[in-house]
């Protein structure tokens, strides 16, 4: 029986959907009847579940799926040229399947490989560090029979920094199953206790307590309880959790046994974004050779021997997925909606059960902290954030890649360990981060001061601030939920602001009502998405006033977004055209 | 069971039961949390925010708080009051509501709250959302452009056999209802009413009964609170021998709010002691002879034309209002911008019941004004300092305004003078 078969039946509902994408190249009327029927669901909830996530086509998406990055990092590496090859080579423009369904072409949000832009996944499989050239190569070899897998790039694992050896914590070899003693030395309180003692706050943005987190789950009383490791990575920008993943994967399962022994979890899942399908199959490999070896399944042996096993959960693209409530939602097989924040997963998760989820790297520091012994690693880092932390590095700098840091580091001691010599503005932790400008170099990235979820995208001063700006707010947009007016429509409406900027058209009022509007937005929305997605804008407004009053144009009554010659060209054409047809 | 909590709302002190809702222990106290999703205890959705307050310190729910004790909590603070407007407002800016077309109109949650905010016109440039106006199902007729999106059908409307009839579909900005067919026609004519009443807005509509209550006797007609409008405080300015200067023109509207200007009766000579018309369809002066304190606009932007007096307004006039929804958002002209012009054109001109057989002309001239592409509401082309909502205004309501805004009177309108429908 495979571990899927012990979670409820709704949440299969995703894999069953990809298997049918996966073999018709898209999710037709007829199947979604049959697939409603056997989930006793009505039609539309099904559509409403499929259309959610943009990797579920319901029209045919081509026997061989392209999907290149659109976010400004992939813009910056060359971007356009990549797509008109692409579109060029297999006769199609964006957006659109040839004719005889071989090939289609779409966009998706970052994918993971930031370093290695420009880059694209076809069928889901990595191409990286693309040139005209190489494209045309891969579609004549896959007009030529190849396989995706076949002749797809491996991504590297670009560590361009870790600190002294004694201080690194995760880029250093690790021998597998060597923490797994500690199962044996300590009953479950007493590896919250180390945990807790560790200041180990979690990694995926929101920095709680992992212990604490871990020791609320414990204390909730359940049949069934969930251990669920977040590998959704949707941060533009970001990438380390798929280096950990990829060099890695013994340390997150590890970490995973670890919690679920600590709270009483049985089942484990790790949710995967789609974008790293290609790591999947790694993934079950490591899997199957821990379940061979007993570390996983029944009776691990322990100072209280234990049943947990895990299985991956594919998502099918969302960056709200990565919300933990959303994440859960999504692995029940319904719409990545995040909940109100009344009640925590740690007490009513996945399935109504407590349920603890964790980011990947979260989840690899665990068995290392063990292994070194907390007091050697509190010995590292500053006081609120002990250890190191990984930062995925990209955009105009000489050493893209990841980096671990110890936490304290100097910005500017940073910037220079990338080779990035005339960065201007650094967008840190991701476009709901903060941007930085030359005055804040010289802070120190720590919780007590910068904090950071791990993307850092720098940018010289050849750049657009509005253009980035701008790509961030299509990114929101795109991505918001849709559950609540201040992020669906508040977000699309700044959007519309920045085009009044972009075009000349702002006035001093625009510039307070973005001020505003924002304000509202981040104070009423329902969660994090929607509450962060306006911080880059404001630091802009507020850190490079000089580039918003460059664009803006004299104050007067008259609203210089309406153009009426725009406005009556379509009368225009559609008289001319009558008359020509008519005489 | 006694288990009695302390907490503190907008300073006061209050005792309430632990564990209870914070919207109902807050109406208790007469204080009052406005909601528009919230519908059960049970299972509050939290989809609005409208409800929005601070809890010790830091921004949540209302409709998701359950009291307990120590709770500090903000509900009527300046920023927490303009929040709540700004809300309703993108509503309102996010979908088509044409309330005066609307067969909601007097028994929609919304609506209501918009009124009780005294709310006149968003903020926000409309959306002019185009999702589908579904009319399939068996009972029912989804107008998407009016959903909030709040929520409650989706939760509350199960079949029988527990399956799920209206479904959130696509996601972010294209979220939208859906109705599943087979589903809804295993519904009962009452099960699909009770659908029609719990939606809060006009979003869901039952064939043949939508009308059945009539205007004016609605649930807010009867329940409405009256409003004070907030004005930008200073008076135009004259000397005292002079009269005030007001110019009137009607752009895309029905002249129905120049009808109601005149509504006043003999009030109409009083306002003739201290106002004097220049430009007007009520003069017929065709054009500016003076400088004007203020420009009354009715009707939007559809033509170029339109665009051209309204500009010619903004040069000649200190104080522009827009009156009337037409002014305010499009009204019914707007209607057409969910249709193309060509389309619009065609029907008109060629294929309409009342065209000639074989009507192959659609007229253009240079002397006739070109249509725009869409509908424009008047801020979307100059910018206009006041707003009377209305279709038509209430005659007490537009000479309240123009007299507080000439004179900087205070002064506030009945339930049923601000009425938008
Ligand atoms: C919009 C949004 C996206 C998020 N995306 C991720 C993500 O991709 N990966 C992640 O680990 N956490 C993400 N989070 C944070 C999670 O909600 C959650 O805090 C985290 O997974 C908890 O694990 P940790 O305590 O180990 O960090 C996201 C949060 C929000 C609001
Ligand atoms: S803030 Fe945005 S993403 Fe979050 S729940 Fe609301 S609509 Fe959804
Ligand atoms: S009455 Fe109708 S148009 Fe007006 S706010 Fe309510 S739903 Fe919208
Ligand atoms: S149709 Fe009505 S009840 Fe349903 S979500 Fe929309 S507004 Fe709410
Ligand atoms: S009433 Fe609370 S969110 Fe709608
Ligand atoms: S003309 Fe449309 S409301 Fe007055």
């Amino acid at each position: 029986m495979a571990i899927q078969d012990n979670f409820p039946l709704r949440s299969s509902l995703m894999s069953v959907l990809w298997d049918i994408q996966r073999k018709r190249r898209f999710i037709s009327r007829d199947d979604m009847t049959k697939i409603a029927r056997e989930f006793n669901i009505s039609r539309m909830e099904l559509e409403g579940v499929i259309s959610f996530y943009h990797f579920y086509h319901r029209a045919d998406c081509g026997k061989y799926t392209i999907y290149i990055n659109d976010c400004v990092i992939s813009q910056y590496s060359g971007r356009n040229v990549i797509v008109a090859a692409f579109e060029e080579a297999i006769g199609v423009k964006m957006g659109h399947v040839t004719a005889d369904k071989m090939f289609g072409l779409f966009k998706s949000p970052c994918i993971g490989l930031s370093d290695q832009e420009p880059a694209c996944l076809i069928n889901f499989q990595p191409f990286t560090n693309l040139t005209p050239f190489k494209i045309k190569e891969i579609i004549s070899q896959i007009r030529n029979g190849k396989r995706a897998y076949e002749i797809c790039d491996t991504p590297k694992s670009v560590i361009q920094y870790t600190p002294v050896i004694d201080k690194t914590v995760f880029c250093k070899p690790y021998t597998p199953y060597s923490s797994l003693s500690f199962l044996k030395k300590y009953n479950p309180e007493e590896i919250i206790e180390e945990i807790k003692k560790s200041n180990l706050a979690g990694r995926g943005g929101a920095f709680f307590p992992t212990g604490l987190k871990w020791q609320f789950c414990r204390q909730n009383k359940a049949d069934q309880k969930y251990i669920i490791c977040n590998a959704d990575e949707g941060e533009p920008g970001t990438f380390k959790d798929r280096v950990l993943l990829e060099e890695h994967p013994e340390l997150l399962i590890e970490g995973m046994i670890f919690a679920a022994y600590s709270v009483g979890a049985s089942l484990g899942a790790i949710y995967l974004r789609a974008e790293y399908r290609y790591l999947k199959e790694k993934l079950e490999k490591v899997l199957f050779k821990y379940r061979k070896e007993g570390k996983l399944g029944k009776e691990i042996s322990a100072k209280i021997p234990f049943d947990f096993d895990i299985y991956v959960h594919l998502g099918a693209g969302a960056y709200i997925c990565g919300e933990e409530t959303a994440l859960i939602h999504s692995m029940e097989g319904k719409r990545g909606e995040p909940s109100t924040k009344e009640v925590f997963p740690v007490e009513k998760g996945f399935d109504g059960k407590p349920t603890v989820v964790n980011n990947v790297e979260t989840l690899c520091a665990v068995p290392r902290i063990l292994e070194m012994g907390v007091d050697s690693w509190l010995a590292i880092g500053t006081e609120k954030t002990p250890g190191t932390k990984l930062l995925s590095v990209s955009g105009d700098c000489e050493k893209k890649g990841i980096y671990e840091i110890e936490w304290g580091m100097n910005m500017r001691e940073f910037i220079k360990l990338t080779g990035a010599k005339d960065a201007k503005m650094i967008q840190f932790s991701g476009p709901s981060g903060e941007l930085l400008s030359e005055k804040d170099f010289d802070r120190n990235i720590s919780g007590e001061d910068l904090s950071c979820g791990g993307s850092v995208m720098i940018y010289n001063d050849t750049r657009d601030l509005l253009h980035i700006l701008k790509n961030y707010s299509n990114f929101f947009v795109e991505e918001s939920c849709g559950i609540c007016v201040p992020c669906r429509t508040g977000n699309f409406l700044l959007n519309k602001k920045i085009n009044k900027l972009i075009l000349g058209h702002a006035e001093e009022k625009d510039l307070a009502d973005i001020i505003e509007w924002s304000k509202i937005i981040k104070t009423t929305s329902r969660c994090g998405l929607g509450q962060s997605s306006s911080n880059s804008l404001n630091d802009a407004m507020k850190k490079f006033p000089e580039i918003f009053e460059k664009r803006l144009s004299e104050n007067t009554d008259f609203n210089k977004a309406f153009n009426l010659e725009k406005a009556i060209e379509e009368y225009d054409n559609i008289i001319n055209d009558l008359s020509t047809t008519y005489e | 069971m006694n288990n009695k909590v302390k907490l503190k709302i907008d300073g006061k002190s209050i005792q309430a039961e632990g564990g209870t809702n914070l919207v109902d222990v807050a109406k208790e106290n007469n204080i009052f949390i406005p909601t528009l999703c919230y519908f059960k205890e049970l299972n509050p959705l939290g989809t609005c925010r409208i409800c929005t307050v601070k809890l010790n310190g830091k921004h949540t729910t209302g409709c998701t708080v359950k009291v307990s004790e120590g709770m500090n909590i903000e509900v009527n603070t300046p920023e927490l009051l303009d929040n709540r407007k700004a809300i309703i407002e993108m509503l309102y800016a996010e979908g088509n509501h044409f309330c005066p077309t609307c067969e909601k109109s007097g028994n929609c949650d919304m609506q209501n709250h918009a009124y009780d905010m005294g709310l006149t016109v968003t903020r926000y440039p409309h959306v002019f959302s185009d999702k589908i106006v579904d009319f399939t199902p068996k009972r029912m007729i989804m107008e998407s452009n009016r959903c909030i999106l709040c929520k409650r059908c989706v939760e509350e409307i199960k079949t029988r056999d527990g399956k799920d009839v209206f479904s959130f579909v696509q996601r972010g900005i294209k979220t939208r209802v859906h109705i599943d067919y087979e589903q809804e026609a295993k519904l009962s004519e009452a099960e699909a009413l009770y659908a029609m009443k719990i939606c809060p807005v006009g979003a869901i509509l039952i064939k043949g009964v939508a009308h059945e209550q009539p205007f004016g006797e609605r649930k807010y007609d009867i329940l409405g609170k009256d409003v004070i409008p907030s004005f930008k405080s200073g008076k135009a300015k004259k000397e005292d021998h002079e009269k005030f200067i007001v110019a009137t023109t009607s752009l895309a509207g029905c002249f129905g709010c120049h009808m109601s200007l005149l509504d006043i009766d003999t009030g109409l000579l009083d306002m003739l002691e201290i106002v004097e018309f220049n430009k007007s369809p009520l003069t017929d002066i065709k054009n500016f002879t003076k400088r004007c304190h203020v420009g009354l606009i009715e009707g939007g932007c559809a033509n170029e034309e339109n665009v051209h007096v309204l500009r010619e307004f903004r040069k000649k006039c200190d104080i522009l209002i827009g009156f009337g929804e037409c002014a305010i958002m499009g009204g019914i002209p707007a209607m057409r911008n969910f249709i193309p012009l060509k389309e619009c054109l065609e029907e008109s001109y060629m294929n309409g019941m009342t065209s000639e057989i074989g009507a192959d002309i659609i007229p253009a001239h240079e002397d006739l004004p070109k249509l725009l592409n869409n509908v424009y509401p008047c801020n979307e082309v100059v910018k206009i300092d006041y707003y009377i909502p209305g279709c038509p205004p209430n005659a007490e309501h537009i000479w309240k305004v123009v007299k507080s805004i000439l004179l900087g009177e205070e002064f506030s309108i009945t339930h049923d003078e601000f009425k938008y429908d």
